[in-house]
């Protein structure tokens, strides 16, 4: 536990860059091939905007929860009753290639 | 000013002009004023006189006609509407043919309404000037050499141009109420929920929200009667019945209590803004308002939260475009990870991968509780302001924007000052709630000035009332 608050705070207070590494692994994490000089804007800009942010750390925001919606919601549930669904062909029409009734894409898995 | 949308619609209704007299008076001038500004993607003047000789037929029969039939608008091209390329201003959906309507879309047409086009926008939402369309740059109607704002950049010049002047367009951060304010018309932010968003191509789910562009405040109070309320396909849309918003802007505002937020006449507020939003605040003095100072302490800390909220959502929202069922391929990837990574570098423009890559950072391993939930626990801190706000006032007044309409070109080498352009409109998307931007004025160079009004969750009666008599009296 104490390990991971000091943790956060090491992440609170260093200032922030995010090296050229860190933008490979969170552009493969977000499946986005990048070019090399993209690599190096995005580690400059991320950090631009990180250093910038930074001063959310200026307020104490240990005893408020987290405001994931601001208008209350809550699951909504329904009858499961069949409804008019796209049907076959038009949920093909944009795809860039199909084959009879299926999207087509490369192999997913190997075949071992 | 041409005819207001309600004007015109009481000449359709009396005979006095054809639906058809009316579209094929607006193609001629839209058609010249948009190689101009390029306020559209994609034009439908064919559809649109086929449609209005429809509704012509009907009325001529005696069919029943609702109020508005025959009326022309424009749609922002992240509404889906079936059978017509809805492209988000992106690469990645270029060819993209919804095989159905938005909600908005499907209220729009059954009421009578005739889509004139699809209007351009910063690719998925994202930016405040246009400059991030994949397509082309929207120019603004009152200065050619500056951005109309964004990201609803098209729909605000065309309403400011009147080529039409009803449009439909979102805001997740500003995006109604800034280029509304550039642009020099009226664009209200609906309270988060009011307008169903089924068939809005997501931003960042938790801040999106649809809503009307016009030059009156009587005209978008117009299309909020047409397209709020509960929709069973949008499971955050808000169940309270729709009040007649029409009928809601009569009366006056003697008593009304309108607080003023010192944080934001601050600094970086320009003058000559900060000069005719004094003006216009004089003016709701003299129409009966009340005005007290209050205070939004967090505000300086919006575009902060801001950014890692939006950017977390948009991360998750814009994983789906991997070029299997729809949109942009790669067509020689050696597997699917790489034909996602491909599709995905080839198809988004320079600031969607941005946004993408922080979202995906502040989300990750590690940093999730650093920045993620940090932002959401500020972002609580940001409502509590508004509530406590509203519990001494009805209404709040700010400028819409710290400055008029910049120069292209100004902001693209810096994303985060481009970012700053937001300052007084985002935190009204994060705490829920509505805001209308309405013309105040112009600075010495000619440029339009935007006054906010911010109201409580689901005051946009109250809201559209006040921005009514305010232009009535104000003028502009």
């Amino acid at each position: 536990m104490i390990g991971i608050v000091v943790g956060i705070l090491e992440i609170w207070t260093r200032k922030m860059s995010v090296t050229r590494d860190e933008v490979q692994h969170i552009a493969l994490l977000a499946r986005l091939e990048l070019t090399g000089e993209e690599v190096e804007r995005y580690s400059e800009q991320l950090t631009a905007i990180l250093d910038y942010s930074a001063k959310l750390n200026e307020l104490d925001t240990s005893a408020v929860a987290p405001l994931f919606h601001a208008v209350p919601v809550e699951n909504v549930f329904r009858e499961d009753i069949p409804g008019n669904p796209l049907g076959v062909e038009r949920s093909l029409q944009n795809t860039a290639r199909r084959k009879e009734v299926f999207f087509e894409v490369p192999k997913v898995a190997d075949g071992s | 000013m041409q005819d207001s949308a309600v004007a015109l619609a009481k000449k359709l209704q009396s005979k006095e002009v054809s639906a058809k007299e009316v579209v094929q008076d607006l193609l001629p001038r839209l058609e010249k004023t948009n190689e101009e500004i390029n306020a559209y993607v994609t034009l439908l003047p064919d559809e649109a006189l086929k449609q209005a000789e429809e509704i012509d037929g009907k009325r001529a029969r005696g069919e029943a006609l609702g109020p508005w039939a025959g009326l022309p608008i424009g749609v922002k091209d992240l509404l889906c509407t079936e059978g017509v390329k809805t492209t988000c201003s992106s690469k990645m959906l270029e060819n993209f043919v919804p095989p159905y309507d938005a909600t908005v879309v499907r209220k729009i047409k059954d009421a009578g309404f005739i889509i004139m086009g699809k209007t351009n926008m910063d690719e998925f939402a994202m930016g405040s000037s246009s400059e991030n369309s994949a397509f082309f740059t929207t120019k603004n109607p009152a200065d050619h050499t500056r951005v109309p704002g964004g990201s609803s950049a098209g729909a605000a010049a065309a309403s400011a141009a009147g080529i039409p002047v009803l449009n439909l367009g979102s805001d997740t951060g500003g995006s109604i109420r800034q280029p509304a304010a550039f642009c020099g018309c009226v664009g209200l932010k609906p309270t988060y929920g009011r307008v169903s968003r089924y068939g809005l191509i997501a931003f960042a789910s938790s801040l999106d929200q649809i809503g009307p562009f016009a030059q009156t405040v009587e005209d978008c109070a117009m299309l909020m009667n047409v397209i709020s309320g509960h929709d069973p396909m949008d499971g955050t849309s808000l169940s309270h019945p729709v009040p007649d918003y029409l009928k809601g802007l009569e009366g006056d505002l003697k008593g009304l209590k309108i607080g003023i937020p010192k944080e934001y006449f601050i600094e970086g507020l320009n003058a000559e803004v900060r000069g005719e939003v004094e003006k216009g605040i004089q003016t709701l003095e003299s129409i009966g308002c009340e005005t007290v100072e209050v205070s939004l302490p967090h505000t300086d800390y919006g575009i902060a939260v801001y950014y890692f909220v939006c950017t977390a959502e948009a991360s998750s929202n814009l994983a789906r475009y991997d070029g299997v069922v729809y949109g942009h391929r790669h067509m020689d990837a050696t597997d699917i990870v790489d034909m996602a990574a491909k599709t995905r570098a080839e198809g988004f423009g320079d600031e969607v991968k941005r946004r993408i890559m922080l979202g995906t950072y502040v989300l990750s391993s590690g940093f999730y509780d650093a920045y993620y939930l940090k932002a959401q626990r500020v972002r609580r801190l940001i409502k509590q302001d508004f509530d406590q706000a509203f519990q001494k006032v009805d209404l709040i007044v700010t400028p819409t924007t710290p400055t008029t309409a910049f120069k292209f070109g100004d902001k693209t080498d810096d994303p985060l000052s481009m970012y700053l352009a937001d300052v007084f409109t985002n935190s009204v998307n994060l705490a829920g709630i509505g805001g209308i931007s309405i013309p105040c004025g112009n600075d010495s160079q000619g440029l339009p000035v935007g006054l906010q009004l911010i109201g409580p969750a689901l005051g946009e009666e109250k809201l559209l009332k006040a921005a009514h008599h305010f232009q009535m009296a104000h003028g502009g």
